[in-house]
């Protein structure tokens, strides 16, 4: 027995109580009775200890012993963790499956990356060369779409003494460097404590914006890239498929996705489909840029108190090498509701609903860890190089009602809300944000880029949309109370109009294999066809037109049609749409 | 290694401190001997030091702290289990209850089991047909999948289960089969309900019984899910069977954990239930799904009456946010004597995309259902409209979609309980009360798809 080990006292679930760890710290990782369970400290008091324990605690009792491992919980970090699947903390699930079998037992352990894989590294700095924390000194094509960049951890700097190339493990020291200490041997793999973010220079403004494919959002509710965005919605409004298809189909360079306290299906539904989709930009496998946090519902809950962690390391890891990353995490809810139980186990006092009082400090934390900056290390060139972590987390308030603390606590730090309907989602209309709840505060620091990316008119036609979507809710009010015949001819046209824009526009088929991704070039041309038919359709009323008659357009049943074209043809089709329906119109007479 | 102490020292509700006690582990089962020689189960819940805190499954009365003798069995709950299971009736916590012999062990299982590995699953995407037309053609059941279903009291929850496991087939297969049944709380008369109806439609041979009655001790139902899924897990992981799981009623099962929770004074969350309730909810619905390379599956089909119809409720809302899907019962349209009187609006699966579809149902089926949905929404908002303002007031699309809306409930989803639709005549049905509308009304479906399924109403 050494001398720095504990016994047990109490157990409670995943709360276990231990006296005599010495040099027990807050938040140092320990391992709880012979079986080994992996916990971590999370509050001490005199000698006595509590630790929250990330696997099932049945079968342990009091007087067996915890076993101090001096190391705050951390991740590992390298080449190898792309198309990785790990769970809450870091262990590879594909491993454990080989080592125990299609159930997970308890006190299972893997190293999180493979230790016996050969990368070949490329340096690219030579001897000689003076580097300092966070810099590139070579890389390591980690997927077909990734190169790893090898960067000094930070805390170490000095002289390269000797550097690669050649084929490494992970473990095998690629370059020795020449510090004040003396030589030492730098390895591509270091760890880094969760709970810690890891260092930048300096943060800047978003300006890029994360284009997702997906009309609504990027139309109407921008996120920009480092930006923070929430999805709230009662369940079975899509939010889990929203964060699907932002996984899929945003540019982001790398994407980090945490399945925190959900369905165990969703993620296998991930694991399946992301190496057969392609992605838009590469025509690579999505695979090939994400790596998967995977801690469903039924795993234990302390561990999901982790994910969230787990996750956001990873994307800075990533950012650190001047990528743009996206962490998609599904459900923060689930997140905030494992800090809820374990604080409940320490018998803490609540605050609202039963939540933590330091609730809202966590959410803002953690969201405060995304961001546009300047990474801490230099490209070889010496260069200064940015990089950026963009945030998405759903939330699932009870019943959809957004008063939940949750909601509120995250509202108060994120920049974009989407708010999920379930009205929209039971017409099936999906992705089912309201366009009328929702806000992006990016809108305009992107204005520039979207002149760009998509057409210098493009920001305005999105304005003029969402002036006639309001008008129709102002409309519909009418309607509820009086009836549709009492509205003017130009009234029953911005109805007609605004119904185009939902169904034609707004609604977006994640399952179509077409309709699933729209180019924003794409978005701006059906957006400006729609915009047209409303500009000529109003010039034929004004000529004396029936509405009826412009209602039953011929060139309607096109514009509807025009998300299922692809992408090579959408342009001249649409255009020749625009085309044939101004003559369609200009050929109506006056009744 | 077996301890028995006589040390209880106080009890309050179903909870017991025993004090003195040494080398306890948490969730070890416990025996309790009264001083009449009756013998209770229970569960340690929580250890400090030398005290153990121990819930009694069948409830403390007649417990008196000074006689009482209490045995630490030194393992978690555990039930017996081999190919025998099948046909029997099993109490809550899964002993014999038909007066039949013991189970003479293949395998001896902890309840509890273990989580999935989700690297390990494989996407559900078989189609079940249930030959219910608003859960084939709407919310299309897969194998592998938890859909519950939301009732309410008094409402014909119990005959829709019923139906479905006289129904349910996996089109083309003769793959071994069979049902789990699991009451929480249930009476009597539901319990011989599913029984009789078992019996006349021959699923009894196949099936394993679990049943905690509404007279049964409640804190025992907190076990007997778990032993109903540990069987299922068995049937279908070891024995490669397909095995569908019904529970019922999961909110029995909510309140006997609230009963335990308030026992041990913790902190409540909404309604006095606790905070643990989703993730002690998922641990149950959680267990179903299929394995790679393992033939059989466990689907789920848990029943819970939604207090006061209120699908906020936290019952409800903690199983719609684990499960994937419901199927919701109306009381409305109960009243109006549609039968199943399925909600379809609110109802949803969550895993039909990958179950439908070419080589599986049909390729018209996604476009089909989403234009369905499309046209009974806004049918249902029309009738809304007429309820206020009056026919008059309606347009005259407005008026077609009512009538769509009415024709969709009289024809589509009142089947009746006898009816077993093939998933064509479903689809079939879906395009004929499709055929009142202009062709550009019906913009959720491909061309190449109208082309070849829609024919129009004579004018």
């Amino acid at each position: 027995m050494s001398e720095s080990q504990g016994t047990i006292i109490k157990v409670s679930g995943p709360l276990v109580v231990a006296e005599g760890i010495a040099g027990a710290r807050m938040y140092d990782v320990v391992k709880v009775s012979e079986k080994r369970l992996v916990g971590e400290i999370i509050e001490l008091e005199g000698d006595r200890a509590s630790i929250q324990v990330y696997e099932e605690t049945g079968g342990v009792g009091p007087g067996e012993p915890v076993f101090p491992t001096f190391e705050p919980l951390s991740v590992e970090l390298g080449p190898g963790l792309i198309e990785s699947i790990y769970d809450g903390i870091q262990r590879p699930l594909d491993v454990i499956q080989k080592q125990v079998g299609d159930f997970i037992s308890r006190g299972v352990e893997a190293p999180p990356l493979d230790r016996s894989r050969k990368w070949a590294f490329t340096p690219l700095r030579k001897p000689g060369d003076q580097v300092e924390p966070g810099d590139v000194v070579g890389e390591v094509q980690e997927t077909v779409l990734v190169r790893h960049r090898i960067m000094l951890p930070p805390g170490m700097s000095g002289e390269i003494v000797r550097i690669g190339p050649g084929e490494f493990t992970v473990d095998e020291p690629i370059a020795v460097l020449k510090t004040p200490e003396g030589e030492q041997p730098l390895k591509m793999a270091q760890r880094w404590p969760v709970r810690r973010a890891r260092p930048y220079r300096r943060k800047l403004q978003p300006d890029q914006p994360l284009v997702t494919g997906q009309r609504v959002v990027d139309t109407f509710f921008p996120i920009a890239k480092g930006g923070t965005a929430a999805v709230p919605g009662p369940f079975g409004s899509g939010k889990t498929v929203i964060q699907h298809q932002f996984a899929k189909w945003s540019d982001a360079e790398i994407i980090i996705f945490v399945g925190c306290g959900e369905r165990g299906n969703e993620m296998t539904d991930v694991l399946l489909e992301f190496p057969h989709l392609v992605d838009p930009k590469s025509g690579e496998p999505l695979m090939k840029r994400t790596v998967l946090v995977a801690n469903t519902s039924n795993m234990p809950v302390a561990a999901r108190e982790a994910s969230i962690y787990t996750g956001i390391t990873l994307a800075e890891y990533y950012r650190d090498m001047g990528y743009s990353v996206a962490l998609q995490a599904d459900s923060t809810s689930r997140w905030a509701e494992a800090m809820r139980e374990i604080s409940g186990r320490l018998e803490e006092m609540p605050g609202e609903e039963g939540y933590p009082a330091y609730l809202a400090t966590r959410v803002a934390e953690f969201y405060e860890r995304a961001g546009h900056v300047v990474c801490l290390g230099r490209t070889p060139d010496g260069k200064e190089q940015q990089g950026a972590v963009s945030v998405v987390g759903s939330v699932s308030p009870p019943g959809g009602d957004l008063n939940d603390p949750v909601v509120q606590a995250t509202l108060r730090v994120v920049k974009v809300f989407w708010s999920l309907e379930d009205r929209l989602a039971f017409q099936r209309h999906f992705p089912a944000i309201s366009w009328l709840n929702s806000y992006s505060l990016y809108s305009d620091v992107l204005r520039e880029s979207f002149d760009r990316q998509a057409t210098p008119e493009f920001m305005k036609d999105a304005a003029a949309a969402m002036q006639l979507l309001e008008k129709e809710a102002e409309l519909e009010e009418i309607v509820r109370l009086v009836g549709k015949d009492t509205l003017s001819a130009q009234d029953r046209l911005v109805l007609e109009v605004a119904r185009s824009i939902r169904e034609d526009f707004l609604h977006q088929n994640a399952f179509h294999e077409v309709d699933t991704y729209a180019s924003l070039p794409k978005q701006a041309a059906m957006l400006s066809a729609i915009l047209r038919f409303y500009e000529i359709s109003r010039a034929a009323l004004a000529r004396g037109v029936e509405v009826g008659a412009i209602e039953e357009a011929a060139v309607r049943d096109r514009i509807a049609r025009m998300k299922y074209l692809t992408e090579d043809e959408a342009a001249t089709a649409i255009a020749q749409t625009c085309a044939d329906g101004e003559k369609e119109l200009a050929a109506m007479e006056a009744r | 290694m077996i301890r028995e102490y006589q040390t209880v020292t106080s009890i309050a509700g179903p909870l017991m401190l025993v004090a003195g006690v040494e080398g306890i582990k948490y969730q070890e089962l416990v025996q309790i001997t009264l001083a009449s020689g009756e013998v209770r189960r229970g569960q340690v819940l929580e250890v400090e030091g030398d005290k153990a805190l121990v819930q009694v499954f069948e409830g403390a009365t007649g417990i008196a702290v000074p006689t009482v003798k209490i045995r630490f069995m030194g393992r978690g709950i555990t039930i017996d289990l081999s190919p025998e299971i099948l046909g029997r009736v099993f109490g809550g916590l899964g002993r014999p209850r038909d007066g039949g012999p013991a189970i003479i062990p293949d395998r001896r299982v902890d309840v509890n089991g273990a989580p999935i590995n989700p690297y390990a699953r494989e996407y559900p995407n078989e189609f079940i047909q249930t030959g219910v037309s608003p859960i084939d053609g709407l919310n299309t059941l897969v194998r592998g999948q938890k859909l519950p279903i939301f009732s309410g009291s008094g409402l014909p929850h119990n005959r829709l289960a019923a139906q479905i496991v006289r129904q349910a087939r996996v089109l083309g297969t003769n793959e071994p089969f069979a049902v789990v049944f699991g009451a929480m709380g249930i009476t009597f008369e539901e319990a011989e309900f599913f029984i009789r109806d078992f019996t006349q439609s021959g699923a009894i041979e196949r099936t394993v019984l679990f049943l905690n009655l509404a007279n049964e001790p409640a804190i025992e139902r907190i076990a007997t899910p778990r032993a109903a899924l540990t069987a299922a897990e068995y049937l279908a992981f070891d024995l490669g069977m397909h095995v569908l799981v019904i529970l019922t009623d999961m909110t029995n099962y909510c309140e006997a954990l609230r009963e335990v929770s308030a026992a041990r004074k913790e902190i409540p969350g909404r309604r006095g239930f606790p905070g643990y309730l989703y993730t002690d909810l998922s641990s149950i619905y959680e267990r179903c799904g299929r394995i790679r390379g393992r033939k059989g599956s466990i689907t789920m089909m848990p029943v819970l009456t939604m207090p006061e119809d209120d699908k906020t409720h936290p019952i409800p809302d903690l199983t719609g946010y684990i499960t994937e899907g419901q199927i919701i019962l109306s009381r409305a349209m109960h009243r109006r004597k549609i039968a199943p009187p399925v909600d379809v609006l609110p109802s949803l699966s969550r895993l039909k995309d990958k179950g439908i579809g070419k080589d599986k149902t049909r390729e018209d089926h996604a476009d089909l259902f989403n234009q369905l949905y499309a046209c009974y929404a806004r049918g249902k908002e029309a009738e809304e409209l007429e309820i206020i303002l009056g026919e008059a007031a309606l347009t005259d699309a407005d008026k077609l979609y009512l009538r769509f809306a009415r024709d969709f409930e009289e024809q589509y989803i009142a089947q009746g309980e006898q009816e077993n639709r093939t998933i064509e005549q479903t689809l079939d049905l879906g395009w004929k009360l499709l055929a009142i509308f202009p062709r550009g009304e019906l913009k959720r479906v491909r061309d190449a798809y109208l082309d070849k399924y829609w024919h129009p109403a004579a004018k």
